[in-house]
């Protein structure tokens, strides 16, 4: 018989605490899955988020190190620096990198970081109970935005893809989605690309991935899954942002042996 | 060889010397040369340097680096120290190792660029969040540097733990001669804790998140064993004419420098003072006063703020003694002379009063 | 003995490297010293100043807030120093700059027409060098062979062409000050 679904061994044989429905999960799994394929368990290390995020480590049998609420590039930046042979990516969610830690992944992007960064967006923070995310949409209600999002009290959804390709630094920015199998797939896809590219010294990369959250949307499972396609999307358009060659990014020693690399350019 | 340097600059020298290999920083005054030195040196010696885009992002930049195994280091001056909060308690939490220098100015808030002692409280409380304590080094002299920095990396790497140097802006800015011929560059901890990639090992998470309370509580009390452990092994300070003194001053860093002036002018006029200068504030050199509470009545704390060490003094000696106190907030810096007129105020009212050394 | 000397006058001058020239000089000699630049908001041609303190002992403050000596290179730093030099002090003046009339009658005043001695070697930058030869020859705190010495250990290899030229203006400054009486 054909084997066309496993467990890949680097995810723990344990539940995971995410919500039914949720997306986290796919990713936990997809990730887990590239670096199985790829053969990066032995030099990868992850950076977890605070959030919904934050338990990964409870799943995943690669190193990782847990980060403040935000900080995830910064962090990332300070491993991949002094450790230039490792895979370096961090978990990030929309509040973590839209909101409390623009900073740290905007500089990370612009510097051209040879980390990757996965973005999980589902427009809401999840793990304190649903209040707006920077990349809710207007109108959508959340715990703080009773009567939907208003532009004028509250902003406007922040594109975090868009925002970062205007950057020289950031080479690979793709937006994917994981509410349908053949989204899921291109998830999957993104994801190698993106650390393929950190192998490659090609410098920063984001794969931002748009994830339901039926607990807080307070929708079903694939109701979620529909308004994604049907409404998200609108909203953040699946596809590549950026993707340029990057810059003849050296690849780097550690610390103590030849001079590290500097940040990507655009070519 | 001798050479003339600032203090910043040979805060870096002594730094790459020590075994630091990651620096990551943010410019503000008066710290800004050793960020610079910083950018050249690692340029040269082949570690890494990064111009942060703020604080926060340093700090945690030297958490990431931390990790992996790497002696690294930040730098700022108190108001950029206080963004760094959050990522230095991660650091305790994650038992962590990172040294974190503080070339203080005069605050609160913005306040001025001016050298100050005003953040003695931030700095030995922990804090940022939670139940911690970080080491503080408080250096006097750029000499004093070379042997507090390869001391900062080694205690951090002993103990897993962030050690905070606390100097200020003259301290940064002065230029004095210095050699570095007896800077030891402290041993390489076998560091089972790092993360390198799961190879040949099981993968290792690093993580301060507990959500069990009693797990979280053990960890608590397993970080408070290991803050006892210093506190019973790494005090340090200096003592100065102390064995007649009729009263002790008790001042750090920069402070002590000019308390040390003003007690040379005191001993010209045969007034019996001498002065305990704690090298390390955190842990504190409390039974050290105490013992000298045996003899001596009167202790005078004299610090560039409104008045904090003076808290420790007074919980050190446990209501034995009288403690006079004499603080330049705001940046300001007096002279000698200006502190020994007011000590030997308070030292002729105190033998008035008929305190005397006890025999 | 104790030796406090403010250097003042527009960023530009020279003013700070004639204070780290006198404090590598004194550290050459094995005396206690340091250098404390004024530092803070930086504006270019803006005034600068750095204080030296030489002594044969440990010293406790690198700030004077009595200097034995001052330097002013410029009419501001003239005007604003001044009042800060202790009865009995001495100010030497860049008197090509600086008009030197002052109302104090308890300090010495050593005028050093620095452009015009600084014409014989054709640049006016080695102004401050000159001034320097002068604060040695006054002071005394340290002696001219070792400021000679200490030109090589500043400048170093790179700038070794330029050593002549600092000798020839810190001598012009020594001698001047050898040669002149001090008054008002």
């Amino acid at each position: 018989m054909k084997t066309v679904y496993k467990r890949p061994k680097l995810l723990k044989e344990a539940h995971f605490h995410y919500c039914p429905g949720c997306g986290h999960g796919i990713v936990n799994r997809l990730l887990m899955e590239v670096i199985e394929e790829m053969d990066l368990q032995e030099s990868a290390i992850c950076v977890a988020p605070a959030g919904c995020g934050m338990l990964l480590y409870n799943y995943f049998e690669i190193d990782v190190l847990e980060s403040a609420h935000g900080r995830g590039a910064a962090v990332a930046t300070g491993i991949k620096r002094a450790r230039p042979q490792s895979l370096v990516f961090s978990y990030q969610g929309d509040g973590d990198l839209a909101a409390i830690g623009t900073a740290e992944g905007f500089h990370a992007a612009n510097r051209g970081e040879n980390i990757s960064v996965i973005f999980v967006n589902n427009g809401v923070y999840g793990m304190t109970g649903g209040q707006m995310a920077p990349t809710t949409l207007l109108d959508q209600v959340t715990t703080t935005t009773p009567e939907g999002r208003d532009p004028v009290l509250a902003g406007h959804p922040v594109r975090i893809c868009e925002v970062f390709s205007k950057l020289d630094g950031a080479t690979y920015l793709e937006r994917v989605a994981v509410n349908k199998p053949a989204a899921v797939k291109k998830t999957k896809k993104a994801i190698a690309k993106a650390f393929q590219r950190q192998l490659d010294g090609l410098g920063f990369s984001l794969v931002e991935i748009l994830a339901p959250c039926p607990t807080n949307w307070k929708m079903g499972s694939i109701e979620s899954c529909q308004w994604i396609d049907e409404v998200m999307c609108k909203e953040f358009p699946l596809g590549v942002v950026k993707e340029v060659r990057g810059g003849d990014r050296p690849r780097a020693e550690a610390p103590g042996g030849a001079a590290t690399g500097k940040g990507a350019s655009c070519s | 060889m001798k050479r003339l340097m600032s203090g910043n600059a040979a805060l870096g020298e002594a730094a790459v010397l020590s075994g630091c290999t990651c620096y990551f920083g943010y410019p503000i005054t008066p710290q800004n040369e050793l960020t610079e030195y910083m950018a050249r040196r690692m340029a040269t010696s082949g570690g890494v340097f990064i111009q942060s885009e703020s604080e926060i992002a340093a700090i945690n930049m030297v958490l990431g680096a931390s990790v992996t195994g790497a002696r690294a280091m930040t730098s700022s001056s108190s108001p950029g120290i206080s963004l760094k909060q959050e990522g230095i308690s991660y650091l305790a939490a994650d038992e962590l190792p990172a040294v974190i220098v503080n070339m203080a100015r005069g605050g609160p808030g913005m306040g001025n660029i001016s050298p100050a002692q005003s953040d003695y409280f931030q700095a030995t409380r922990g804090g940022g969040h939670g139940d911690y304590k970080t080491i503080v080094l408080a250096p006097g002299s750029v000499q004093e540097l070379t042997e507090i920095v390869p001391l900062a990396f080694d205690l951090a790497d002993k103990y897993r733990n962030p050690v905070i140097i606390l100097g200020d802006g003259m301290l940064g800015q002065m230029m004095e001669p210095v050699d570095f011929d007896n800077l030891q560059r402290p041993p390489d901890y076998e560091k089972d804790y790092t993360l390198t990639g799961a190879k040949e090992r099981p993968a290792r998470k690093i993580h301060s998140l507990i959500f069990d309370t009693k797990l979280q509580e053990e960890h608590n009390w397993k970080l408070f064993r290991k803050f006892r452990l210093m506190e019973q092994n790494e005090v340090r300070y200096e003592t100065y004419l102390t064995d007649d003194a009729e009263m002790i001053v008790i001042a750090y860093g920069f402070g002590a420098r000019i308390a040390k002036g003003a007690i040379k002018r005191l001993r010209q006029e045969n007034l019996k003072v001498g002065m305990i200068r704690p090298v390390t504030l955190w842990p504190f050199p409390a039974k050290a006063l105490r013992d000298m509470a045996k003899t001596v009545n009167d202790f005078f704390v004299f610090e560039m703020s409104t008045g904090q060490m003076v808290e420790d003094v007074k919980l050190s000696l446990e209501g034995r003694g009288h403690v006079h106190f004499y603080g330049r907030p705001g940046g300001v810096v007096p002279m000698p002379i200006e502190l020994s007129r007011i000590i030997a105020r308070h030292y002729i009212q105190a033998q008035a009063g008929g305190r005397r050394r006890k025999r | 003995m104790l030796v406090n000397t403010i250097f003042s006058g527009f960023g530009g001058q020279g003013v700070l490297s004639m204070g780290s020239t006198l404090a590598t000089a004194a550290m050459l000699e094995g005396k206690y010293v340091t250098y404390l630049p004024a530092y803070g908001v930086e504006v270019r041609g803006g005034t600068a100043n750095c204080t030296v303190v030489v002594s044969d002992e440990e010293i406790a403050s690198p700030v004077a807030s009595e200097p034995e000596y001052l330097v002013a290179m410029n009419q501001p730093s003239f005007a604003r120093f001044q009042s800060i030099l202790p009865a009995g002090g001495l100010l030497l003046a860049n008197s090509s700059l600086v008009n030197t009339e002052s109302a104090r009658r308890d300090i010495e005043i050593l005028a050093i027409p620095t452009s015009e001695l600084a014409e014989k070697l054709g640049t006016i930058k080695v102004a401050n060098m000159i001034t320097l030869g002068a604060l040695v020859r006054a002071s005394s705190m340290i002696s001219y062979d070792t400021m000679l010495e200490n030109l090589k250990e500043i400048l170093g290899e790179g700038k070794a062409k330029l050593i002549e030229l600092n000798k020839q203006a810190l001598g012009l400054g020594y001698n001047y000050a050898k040669d002149r009486a001090y008054g008002h």
